[in-house]
């Protein structure tokens, strides 16, 4: 999913631009402007994102998996550049993997959200990654950390990023309260990524849905007509 | 004095970053605002009522530049004034929202503001217009303003055909206090205008009084 770069040379002065000659996004950077959520719940955590991959206005991957594996237990949710976080994943799950067999036992999701942000605040000049790490470990159950652009760690009990987060902010304060069940938790993610992608042009494509827990990873896809839908739409 | 620079707020333009909604019911509408005005990172209005009368049962809700939104309502406060009196009768919500749209379009480059025209007549009954940009267009619901970004989740998900007028005005609370959490420009009190076919209500609803969420 690399950006595709212009192919044409460039000998000096650009004095008669063939830039034209090659569509816009050639030249755009790859970005998952994107709708991620996650949600804790007693016992485990349900993460879910969008599958659009945009460069530009051209949609370069419509069915991307957003959900990525840091570790049996562990998931992250990436939004932004899809470069500079896909990168930063790597790192953090090479790390990880070592740091585990070091300590010969699962690693804790708090160890892999400090890695994230370390690698983040580091470089925060030069990356542009929103990123949430959750997953289950057996210290403090599920959890959810928010690695924002710019490098901040937070432990929250519900989260949203990326560019179609800013329309439902006020759904998910409006309906999650503490103690919902993971059913509750995978349908409030579900609508909430349906209504997101209603509204972003960055978001659309299916709903990839994952819940992690003691038992494992339980992964899902909602497919386009089966989008939870509203009156309004 | 040397090296002494004034405040920011001094020299920033005045906006009604905002919160707006209007929603028609049947037999009227709601219009809905929060009331911060802000310049720059200052807050110069924390009261602000924007909710702006165009006539008897015409209302307009302002946001964008605080002048620019002011100035665009007299205007048509005006306009509606005259208009009335030649007709001999109380004027429609259409004609009120094509005044401001006729404003908003032929200005778009030098005005920067958005108003939401809601009202009650006779012929049409509740009726809630956007002009945006110099659009017209008529909704069930319209949403406005820096923080209606955040609650467009929230209507899309809350809004059903049919509510009556109550149902109405809590929806419209519930999408001011959401907005105004998040939005660092929108904020203060909520205020309430209801109109139709009887009487105009205003109502105002204290920070308090606002309903809270699960984090609150």
């Amino acid at each position: 999913m690399a950006a595709a770069a212009s192919m044409m040379p460039i000998f000096g002065h650009q004095i008669s631009s063939k830039i034209d000659l090659v569509p816009d996004w050639s030249r755009e950077e790859v970005s998952t402007g994107t709708t991620i959520m996650a949600v804790e719940y007693d016992g485990g955590v349900v993460i879910g994102a969008d599958s659009r991959t945009t460069t530009g206005a051209y949609i370069a991957n419509r069915v991307t998996d957003k959900l990525t594996r840091i570790h049996d237990r562990i998931y992250c949710c990436r939004s932004g550049s899809a470069a500079d976080t896909q990168a930063i994943a790597e790192v953090v799950s090479y790390q990880l993997g070592f740091h585990s067999v070091e300590l010969d036992e699962p690693p804790l999701v708090e160890t892999a959200a400090n890695l994230f942000r370390a690698s983040c605040y580091r470089y925060r000049e030069e990356l542009m990654a929103g990123i949430l790490v959750a997953g289950w470990d057996r210290r403090k159950g599920g959890q959810l950390y928010c690695v924002p652009i710019g490098g901040m760690l937070v432990r929250q009990p519900v989260a949203v990023g990326g560019s179609g987060s800013t329309y439902i902010y006020g759904f998910m304060d409006s309906n999650y309260k503490p103690g919902l069940n993971k059913d509750q938790c995978l349908e409030l993610t579900a609508s909430a990524l349906s209504l997101a992608m209603e509204r972003d042009g960055s978001s659309g494509g299916v709903i990839r849905l994952a819940s992690i827990s003691e038992d494992g990873v339980e992964r899902r896809v909602i497919l386009g007509d089966q989008l939870p839908r509203f009156s309004t739409h | 004095m040397l090296g002494e620079t004034e405040p920011q707020w001094l020299s920033e333009e005045v906006k009604t970053g905002t919160t707006i909604i209007a929603i028609e019911f049947n037999g009227g509408v709601v219009l809905g605002s929060d009331s911060r005005v802000s310049a720059g990172e200052s807050v110069v209005n924390r009261v602000m009522n924007k909710l702006s009368p165009l006539h008897d049962k015409i209302y307009c809700a302002l946001s964008g530049s605080a002048a620019d939104a002011q100035t665009i309502a007299e205007a048509v406060n005006y306009q509606l004034d005259v208009h009335s009196m030649e007709i001999g009768e109380d004027p429609k919500v259409r004609s009120g929202a094509t005044l401001v749209r006729n404003i908003s379009y032929k200005y778009k480059e030098e005005l920067s503001a958005h108003l939401i025209v809601a009202g009650w007549d006779k012929k049409d009954g509740g009726q809630v217009f956007a002009t945006l940009n110099g659009l017209l267009t008529r909704q069930p619901f319209a949403v406005g303003g820096s923080g209606s970004s955040y609650v467009y989740g929230f209507v899309d998900a809350e809004y059903r055909k049919g509510m009556s007028k109550e149902e109405c005005q809590q929806f419209v609370v519930n999408t001011l206090s959401l907005a105004m959490n998040r939005d660092g420009s929108s904020g203060g009190v909520a205020y309430l205008v209801t109109i139709d076919e009887h009487n105009t209500e205003e109502k105002v609803i204290l920070g308090n009084d606002l309903p809270t969420f699960f984090d609150q």
